[in-house]
């Protein structure tokens, strides 16, 4: 018996074109460090919830943009490691896409004259909406069959969301399974799961694993 | 055949991602008793119209409330929307001071004549644009542009852009379809509808009896371009990429769209090509061609959509969502919809083209699975679903 339930939110991105525009790899790494935390998160792990099943898709617009628009394979595999989930804060995020923007820019053809995009980078600001799904567990089952039926964004947003930009230390559902179940050592494997394994459907299949494990045991 | 009359959320669970019905259910709560005004210059034909007609009355079985006004004028107040629309999107038209006036004029009309009080107003397009000179104080104004805004006639938009900070925002299909503006610019991609004639479910025995109506042989596998028989979509450089593939494949081309309505050279050179090579198969689609449409996708083996410009190109989605692998140019929103190497390739060339088609005929397995991630793609991203949750989404965020 719990003391308080889970109740599950998915989100929704209304998604806001801001600039500044990049054309070239040197005018990126100035966007990038110029524009705010909220903006470099839309444009890493604020692209999970655009693609919750493609996970071997580019993982970040900054990859994307360079491999698609700029045609520069070498910059997008290296923007491609970068993300908020290893970097473990938004700063350390700005820092690592700065240091591989720099790198790349002093080193090979790109240092004397770097090659213009065929479309622009635009930065972009998500307003984020939360919406409750209506879906409560109260016990470790109900978490288990609320967590598979529900909306992906919900893996975005309790997952990904409060713990990367609103800075919810292990995100809620490692929160609940230890304050609301009394299940340490579930919070731990929960906390464990790489957010980085390429898409929300994939978080989900990971959690329900180790969810399933639970009941299994318990 | 037509599809269901009238359509229900609930119809969509069978095709939506998880739990993304119920998504818009409780995304509807949260701004449930709002009201939304769309206004266009039809409530015919493709595009937004039959978008607007199957959505409407699912969002206001939402408790959205939601209505639908259009803009009328005279002949002569068509015929300048038709050429304003053409100037938005670049294509140099003669538009005179008398054109604009008369557009304004009718707007002001229009604006005393129609009922615009809303939580959202969300102007669709060019001729309804004006519409915002006579705006009531309540309420936000949305200006929808659909299609690439990026390169508008100068003189026409000079002429616009002194009305748009009376909008509260506008919203663009992409990002590189996106003029500058002076107000917020927020980005939804179209949707294709999942349960309407173009993408819904069809037996292999009405596919077959489209098929040989359409005069399509069944015979051999073969290769479909959708687009109207013009340089843009460039189904020349689609036959040439054909052709390299024929040598090591025995396929067929089939290039399907709507009759010309002017007399089309490119019509004829592909039906020249035809002469010549028999398994070119040139079809021009009648009035209602949706289904006929449907056919064609789901009977080919792998869709090329290689336009040399294009607006978003949902083409390419509609044969995503029947399994298909896409090959597509990289123009307007056609990268967008392509995953390379996952769904599809996009391809600069002819010969790229001819590369890809020939990798994948080569490779079976590999048009299965890219099929199947073409359909998953767009079942997250391109569905109506997923447009209306957005739409919805939009209302809570600017009308909080």
């Amino acid at each position: 018996m719990t003391l308080m339930p889970f109740v599950f939110h998915g989100c929704l991105a209304v998604r806001e074109l801001v600039g500044p525009e990049a054309w070239d790899a040197r005018a990126l790494l100035e966007g990038v460090g110029q524009v705010s935390d909220e903006m470099l998160f839309t444009h890493t792990a604020g692209t999970m919830l655009r693609r919750p099943v493609q996970g071997d898709a580019w993982p970040n617009d900054f990859a994307l943009w360079a491999a698609t628009e700029l045609g520069d394979q070498a910059l997008a595999e290296r923007l491609a490691m970068v993300d908020v989930f290893d970097a473990g804060s938004l700063d350390a995020l700005r820092a690592n896409l700065v240091a591989v923007l720099e790198d790349h820019l002093h080193r090979g053809p790109v240092a004397t004259a770097p090659v213009p995009a065929r479309e622009p980078f635009v930065f972009l600001r998500s307003h984020v909406v939360p919406v409750p799904l209506g879906v409560t567990a109260s016990t470790l089952r109900e978490f288990r069959d609320g967590l598979a039926v529900v909306d992906a964004s919900a893996l975005f947003y309790h997952v990904v969301e409060v713990r990367y930009r609103l800075g919810r230390d292990r995100g809620d559902f490692a929160e609940w399974t230890e304050q609301g179940l009394g299940r340490a050592d579930l919070a731990e494997r929960l906390t464990r799961i790489d957010a980085h394994v390429g898409s929300l459907e994939r978080i989900r299949d990971r959690c329900l694993s180790v969810l399933e494990d639970a009941l299994v045991t318990s | 055949m037509a599809g269901p009359v009238r359509i229900t959320l609930d119809d969509y669970r069978a095709v939506a991602p998880r739990g993304a019905v119920d998504f818009v259910l409780r995304l509807a709560e949260t701004v449930r008793g709002r009201r939304l005004v769309h206004v266009t210059a039809s409530r015919y034909g493709g595009g937004i119209a039959a978008t607007l007609n199957r959505v409407l009355p699912v969002v206001n079985a939402l408790g959205v409330e939601t209505t639908w006004e259009i803009i009328v004028g005279t002949a002569e107040f068509d015929a300048g929307a038709r050429s304003l629309a053409l100037a938005l999107h670049g294509t140099e038209q003669v538009v005179t001071e008398a054109m604009l006036e008369r557009l304004h004029a009718t707007c002001v009309d229009n604006a005393a004549r129609l009922p615009l009080e809303g939580d959202l107003v969300m102007v669709h397009g060019g001729a309804p644009f004006l519409l915002v000179d006579r705006r009531p104080d309540a309420g936000r104004w949305i200006w929808r542009g659909h299609g690439d805004l990026s390169a508008p006639q100068a003189q026409v938009w000079a002429f616009l852009r002194r009305f748009l900070p009376r909008y509260d925002a506008a919203v663009l299909s992409r990002r590189s379809f996106a003029p500058p503006l002076p107000i917020p610019r927020f980005l939804i991609a179209p949707a294709v509808d999942p349960l309407d004639d173009r993408n819904r479910d069809m037996s292999r025995l009405e596919q077959a009896q489209r098929l040989d109506r359409l005069g399509v042989p069944r015979d051999k596998p073969y290769l479909v371009q959708v687009g109207e028989f013009t340089r843009t979509q460039d189904p020349q450089g689609v036959i040439n990429a054909y052709r390299l593939v024929k040598k090591r494949h025995d396929v067929r081309l089939v290039l399907a769209g709507p009759e010309p309505s002017d007399s089309s050279t490119v019509l004829d050179e592909v039906r020249e090509a035809a002469q010549a090579d028999g398994d070119v198969v040139p079809v021009v689609l009648g009035g209602a061609a949706d289904a006929d449409l449907n056919a064609l996708e789901r009977g080919a083996t792998v869709v090329v959509q290689k336009p040399l410009r294009a607006d978003f190109a949902l083409d390419v989605a509609c044969a995503m969502w029947k399994g298909k692998p896409v090959i597509g140019s990289p123009v307007g929103g056609i990268p967008d919809q392509i995953v390379p190497h996952a769904t599809g390739y996009v391809v600069s060339t002819v010969e790229g083209a001819a590369f890809r088609l020939r990798n994948l005929l080569n490779s079976p397995e590999l048009i299965g699975r890219m099929g199947a991630a073409a359909r998953e793609t767009v079942r997250h991203r391109f569905l109506i679903t997923r447009d209306l949750a957005d739409h919805l989404g939009l209302l809570a965020h600017l009308t909080k």
